[in-house]
Parts: C-alpha cells; sequence; structure tokens
C-alpha cells in the first residue's frame, strides 16, 4: 500500500505555488480544511490528507502502538511529506496537529519549512504554575462520551468497512458521514491528543511560525496560545474573531486570509 | 366523515367531544414550544442561546434571565461533552447543516447530571447563510443506564473472547512443545541412504495421534517405526509416549521387529486395563547395508502395507495382512516382512489418515488403490521428491483431511544419480 492510498492524500491548488500541507486534529478528518482550501488553493499548492484510522485512510494499517504516540502522527505526516517529496513547505496543523507538527519539523527540517499552529495547546490539563484548562477527570469524561456516541459504530459501519457490493447505498453513507471513526482508534487519539505533554517540544523550535488562536475557544483558552506565543521565540500570533475551536469552520475566510498572509511573508 | 363543523350535528352521539376538541384548539403553538415533553433551544452560530423552552429550563433548574444572551450551549455541558461538542459536534454540525441522536450529558443547577440526546439543525438565510442552530434535547436518563448496561456487558464479553483467544494461544505453544517432543527433532543421516518425512496435524489444538522415528542400532543397522495411536488428545499423546519409547527400546535390545510390536503389545495390555482399553497400530523395521543393497526387515501390527517405489518404476506393496491391532489381545499376531532396496528404490511408510481422506463432492475415501497408482505415477523418485508430491496432494484434499498424517521415506540414492553429482 503506497503512502498515497494510505493516508488518502490529495494534492489540488496551484502547482508553481509555494506548498501547503493542512493537517486536522483529533475528532474529524481533512474534510475539516473543506471551506478554507478553495481560498489557499488560488495561490498555493495544498496537500491534504488523513492521519491513518481517520477518514478514508488504510485502517488496516493502523496500529495501537504507533498511534499512542504523537511521534506516531509526526511520522505519517513525514511519511507524507516525504513521498511527495516536499521541499520547505508550511505545515498548517490543527488543534493537536499543531504539536505534531512541531516534532515533525524537528524531523524533517528540510522538508517542513514554517509551521501554522491553529487553536494549539500543548498541554491540556491544569498543573501547578500552568493552566492547561482540564483536569484528568475531564479527560475520562470525554472518553465516556465518545464511547457513548460509538454505541451504534460497529453496526453501522462494519458492513460498510468490510465491503459490501450488493448495498452500495452503505457506501453512500460513508461518504456523508464525516469523521466517522472506529470507536478503539477515536479513544487512542483522544487519550494521545489530551493526555501528550509537549510543552518542553516549543522551546525547540527554530521554524519561522504562526500562531492561530479563536477570541472564544474552550479548548485552547487564550492563556494557552499566549503560553505557545512566549514559548516560540520569534511566533506571531494571531487572534482571529471567531469563537470555538475550529476557525476554519467558523471563520473560514479570516482563517484563509491569515494564512496566506504569512505564507507570502515568508523568503521565497 | 368530511363535514369538519363538529359533533353536535350528528345526534349528540358522545358527549365531552366538543371540549376535547376544544382544549387542542387552544394548545397554541407558543404553549406548544414551551411545555413541549422535549428541551428546545436556539442559539447564534457563535452557540449563544438566544431562546430556550421552559422544560428545558426546568430540567436544568436555572432561569431564563440567567441563560438567554448569558450562556453559550456548551455552557449546559460536563466539561468531557464540551470537549466531546468542540471537537465533533460543532464541526460536523457545520459541515453537513444537521446532526441527529448525539449522546451528551448536561449539568443542572442541583448537581445531578441530565444525559441527553441532542439533535440540531442549522437554519440558513435564502442565499445559504446560516443564521442560528435549533436545538432539541430528549431526556436520555433510562436509555443511558440501558446503554451504560449494554457497554459494561459488551467490555466484559471482549475481555472474556480477548482471554480466550489468549489462553488458545497459549495452549497451541505448549501443545506444539508438547508434539515437537514425540517427533525426532530432525533425522539421522544415515550413510548411502536419504530420508524425508512429514507430518500433518489435523488441529492446532490438540496433539497428534501419529508418531514415527528412525534411529542406528550399530555401525550398520538402523531401525524405524511408524505409528498411529487410537483417539486425539492428551491421553493419545501418553498412549504415543509410551509406544515410542517403549518401541526405542525394544528395538536396541532385540533388533527383530516382530518382537519389538510384541514387546509393545504387552506393555500396552499392561498400561491399559479394564474399561480403558488403549491400542495403536505400528510399522517397526530394521534396515541392514549390504554392499549397494539395504535389507529391509519389518513387521505390521494393524497397519496399512509399506510401498517401495522401485527404480524401475514399479510399486510393490509389502503386504503384511494379519497383522493385528497392538494393545487389543494378548495373543496378537503380528505379521513380518523383508525385502530388499537397490539403487534407485524409495520405501514409503504412511498413516491412514492419507488413504481415509475425503475426496470430492461425495467424500469417498482416498484409499489404498488410488496412493497405488499415485506412487505407480511418481515411480521412480527418491524419498524427497516422494514426499514433497504426497504434501502436495494432503494439501489438495482441503477439509478433508481430517485425521493427522504421518509420512516416512527411505530410499537409496539412483546409480544415475550419483553418477551426474561426481561428473558435475
Amino acid at each position: 500500500m503506497s503512502i498515497l492510498r494510505r493516508n488518502n492524500v490529495r494534492v489540488t491548488g496551484r502547482a508553481s505555488g509555494r506548498t501547503i500541507v493542512l493537517v486536522h486534529g483529533f475528532g474529524c478528518d481533512q474534510n475539516m480544511w473543506r471551506l478554507v482550501e478553495p481560498a489557499l488553493a488560488e495561490d498555493f499548492r495544498v496537500v491534504l490528507f488523513d492521519y491513518v484510522g481517520a477518514g478514508r485512510s488504510d485502517l488496516s494499517a493502523w496500529r495501537e502502538e504507533r498511534y499512542s504516540s504523537l511521534d506516531g502522527y509526526a511520522r505519517d505526516v513525514v511519511e507524507v511529506c516525504e513521498e511527495l517529496d516536499l521541499r520547505d513547505a508550511v505545515l498548517v496543523g490543527h488543534s493537536v496537529s499543531a504539536m505534531v507538527g512541531v516534532l515533525a519539523r524537528a524531523a524533517a527540517p528540510e522538508r517542513i519549512g514554517s509551521l501554522v499552529m491553529v487553536c494549539p495547546s500543548p498541554y491540556y490539563i491544569d498543573e501547578d504554575g500552568y493552566r492547561g484548562g482540564f483536569s484528568a477527570e475531564d479527560i475520562d469524561e470525554l472518553l465516556e462520551s465518545l464511547e457513548s456516541n460509538y454505541l451504534g459504530w460497529s453496526a453501522a459501519m462494519a458492513p460498510v468497512i468490510m465491503g459490501n457490493p450488493d448495498r452500495p447505498e452503505l457506501g453512500e453513507e460513508l461518504t456523508n458521514s464525516f469523521c466517522a471513526t472506529d470507536p478503539e482508534i477515536a479513544r487512542v487519539f483522544a487519550r494521545t491528543t489530551f493526555l501528550s505533554d509537549s510543552r518542553k517540544d516549543l522551546q525547540d523550535v527554530t521554524a519561522p511560525t504562526l500562531i492561530l488562536e479563536c477570541a472564544q475557544d474552550v479548548i485552547a483558552p487564550p492563556e494557552v496560545g499566549a503560553y505557545v506565543h512566549s514559548a516560540i521565540p520569534g511566533s506571531r500570533l494571531v487572534t482571529l474573531a471567531a469563537t470555538g475551536h475550529c476557525p476554519q469552520l467558523s471563520a473560514p475566510e479570516a482563517t484563509a486570509s491569515a494564512i496566506s498572509a504569512f505564507v507570502s511573508d515568508l523568503t521565497p | 366523515m368530511s363535514s369538519g363543523t363538529g359533533g353536535s350535528d350528528s345526534g349528540g352521539g358522545i358527549p365531552g367531544t366538543d371540549a376535547a376538541f376544544s382544549a387542542l384548539l387552544e394548545d397554541s403553538a407558543e404553549e406548544l414550544y414551551e411545555s413541549a415533553p422535549c428541551g428546545y433551544l436556539s442559539t447564534l452560530m457563535d452557540g449563544t442561546i438566544a431562546k430556550i423552552n421552559a422544560t428545558l429550563l426546568g430540567w436544568l433548574g436555572l432561569s431564563r434571565d440567567e441563560v438567554v444572551g448569558r450562556m453559550r450551549f456548551s455552557d449546559l455541558l460536563t466539561v468531557g461533552g464540551r470537549l466531546y461538542h468542540e471537537t465533533h459536534f460543532a464541526p460536523l454540525l457545520r459541515m453537513q447543516g444537521h446532526l441527529g441522536g448525539i449522546a451528551l450529558e448536561m449539568r443542572t443547577a442541583a448537581g445531578p447530571r441530565l444525559p441527553v440526546l441532542v439533535t440540531s439543525t442549522v437554519k440558513t438565510s435564502d442565499d445559504g447563510d446560516p443564521l442560528l442552530i435549533r436545538t432539541t434535547v430528549f431526556d436520555a436518563t433510562d436509555r443511558r443506564a440501558y446503554e451504560k448496561e449494554l457497554l459494561r456487558a459488551r467490555r466484559a464479553a471482549d475481555e472474556a473472547r480477548r482471554q480466550a483467544e489468549a489462553d488458545r494461544e497459549r495452549l497451541r505453544e505448549a501443545l506444539a512443545v508438547l508434539q515437537q517432543s514425540l517427533l525426532p527433532a530432525i533425522l539421522p543421516d544415515i550413510p548411502g541412504m536419504e530420508t524425508a518425512c512429514h507430518y500433518h496435524i489435523a488441529s492446532d489444538v490438540q496433539l497428534g495421534g501419529d508418531f514415527y522415528d528412525l534411529f542406528p542400532l550399530d555401525d550398520n543397522r538402523f531401525a524405524f517405526f511408524l505409528g498411529d495411536v487410537c483417539g486425539k488428545g492428551p491421553q493419545a499423546a501418553a498412549l504415543t509416549s509410551l509406544a515410542r519409547y517403549t518401541l526405542r527400546a525394544a528395538a536396541l535390545h532385540d533388533a527383530d521387529p516382530a518382537a519389538n510390536l510384541r514387546m509393545l503389545n504387552t506393555v500396552l495390555l499392561d498400561r491399559y486395563t479394564g474399561d480403558d482399553p488403549r491400542y495403536c497400530t505400528a510399522v517397526v523395521g530394521v534396515l541392514e547395508r549390504a554392499g549397494d543393497t539395504t535389507h529391509v526387515h519389518l513387521a505390521s501390527g494393524g497397519h496399512p502395507p509399506a510401498l517401495v517405489l522401485r527404480e524401475d518404476g514399479r510399486v510393490d506393496h509389502l503386504s503384511t495382512r494379519g497383522g493385528m491391532l497392538i494393545g487389543a489381545l494378548p495373543a496378537a499376531q503380528f505379521v513380518s516382512v523383508r525385502t530388499t532396496l537397490h539403487p534407485g528404490d524409495t520405501l514409503l511408510l504412511y498413516t491412514d489418515g492419507l488413504t481415509e481422506a475425503r475426496i470430492g463432492e461425495e467424500r469417498d475415501l482416498y484409499g489404498d488403490e488410488a496412493l497405488e497408482s499415485f506412487a505407480a505415477d511418481l515411480a521412480p523418485a527418491p524419498p524427497r521428491r516422494v514426499i514433497d508430491a504426497l504434501t502436495a496432494l494432503l494439501h489438495g484434499f482441503g477439509d478433508g483431511l481430517v485425521d493427522d498424517t504421518a509420512l516416512l521415506a527411505l530410499g537409496l540414492p539412483a546409480p544415475t544419480d550419483t553418477g551426474s553429482e561426481t561428473s558435475a
């Protein structure tokens, strides 16, 4: 299985433009970017993919061991970059993938030249002297929410995944149910997302970095954005007049133009 | 029934119909909204609550003033639910415009959590811009309790399955080790002879009941045996072990195959008495080098005849008809036969798993004749080729191969083979 198929890689936009890799976070897949993709595609070459385990990736390639640490996700990013032989690409990571981007850049600095961190948080759990916004019990509660919403998953999705040529409507259904994820995989990703502590990785970031945060974000509150900004030397912080944790959906124009402005300022 | 003017015209049949109908009419849309048996709320696209019905306020223990314009939808949720809302619910709603049956928990002013099922739709303007989100909320307390029970049961079942798989794997490993101990690790080198063997075990969770061995008696002679014990599993394995070590000791003590079988017969009768008789079939033999040839002296108790694939293409079957089951009767008779292997000849021993394999639609026995004919097509052939061909044949039987099958082939290299090797 090639990496391109494994990670459901899609390349669009202006072939001669600088390459922007859009990386989805926990909870969905590359569909998260579909409102910003058209605007970015006008000037840039846009690469989209799904992590193994998400969206339309090859689920059979998923291994709990690999995807129980952010390094596993970073390897997906680097392998996609290698497969496309990218040089000096801009990596746009949403939520947990902002931190994955930091790891991927450290692993392949020649391929990933700069970072855009959308609603990043290096650590979600409150600690002495650090406010991540959540307690360990809150994370357990999220896992419970995940579980109660996946009760019907196996029954509904298993026939689709096992392939049902006699029931094509199932495939249709899959197309329409974005973010449908195997509960086991979602659980591992949730734990990795919300329990990983990436704070120490921030100080080593030397790449030009843009931090995009929302004015109102319950998952990554303003003090976390400020923490990331101060931890990464020379980073630029832009606060979008948007609510929620997904500005690429709630404020797609503002998100796209902030990314465009940052990329256009980079040295060619 | 086309008249819509009420019951009074039709003769005043049912008193009270009018009153009921009037009551229905008085259930205004506003009243229905406020007191519906489910919660309603409308929010701006940023989640700010713009409208909420009395039912939901009652469930939450909140007043309208505390909520409208002051709280967002996610403020009503538990923290875990809020995380789920931000990572799944809100993005999906943005992308799809609607979302149904999502299980969340709301915080109530009194403390207890309220499990709910939430459905939302986005109202858009005529040109498609999202305007607001309409949400219905159902009390799912009973349902959630039931689901939790299901989840608990599923986790228990998953755990039991994992445990069973792990146990099965451990059992399989233990059996494989035990099985190996019942067979020679490798066949010994016999000067001037080629050997090959194959063992098919029908089940990976039961020990096989076939056995074989080949070992030196002195400088000039080797002994071999191949047999099949009745039954399967641990008892059969114990019997196999006893048969194997008895035959090995007997052969070293006395190079007379029929005497070895009589010894085994006595041992089995002595060991398995009363209501647990156990028996086996076996062929035991001695190979003795004589110049370019090897003399074979073998004896059989109830075992299928050995075959010799001759260098000239013939197939001899070494009849040991009359040889009786070993371990069944005190005065059992065993039949000896002698032959000589010349260069290019191969002696083949097998268990009846091979000839009793089921073939074709009718599940017929493969049978002795088919085997002889198969051997005749092969002959002449060195041991390795015979075993490879039979292994492929066994493989072709698929699930028709129901029993364990042991194969052992011993032969003298063909003169032409030797010639080509030395000239090479």
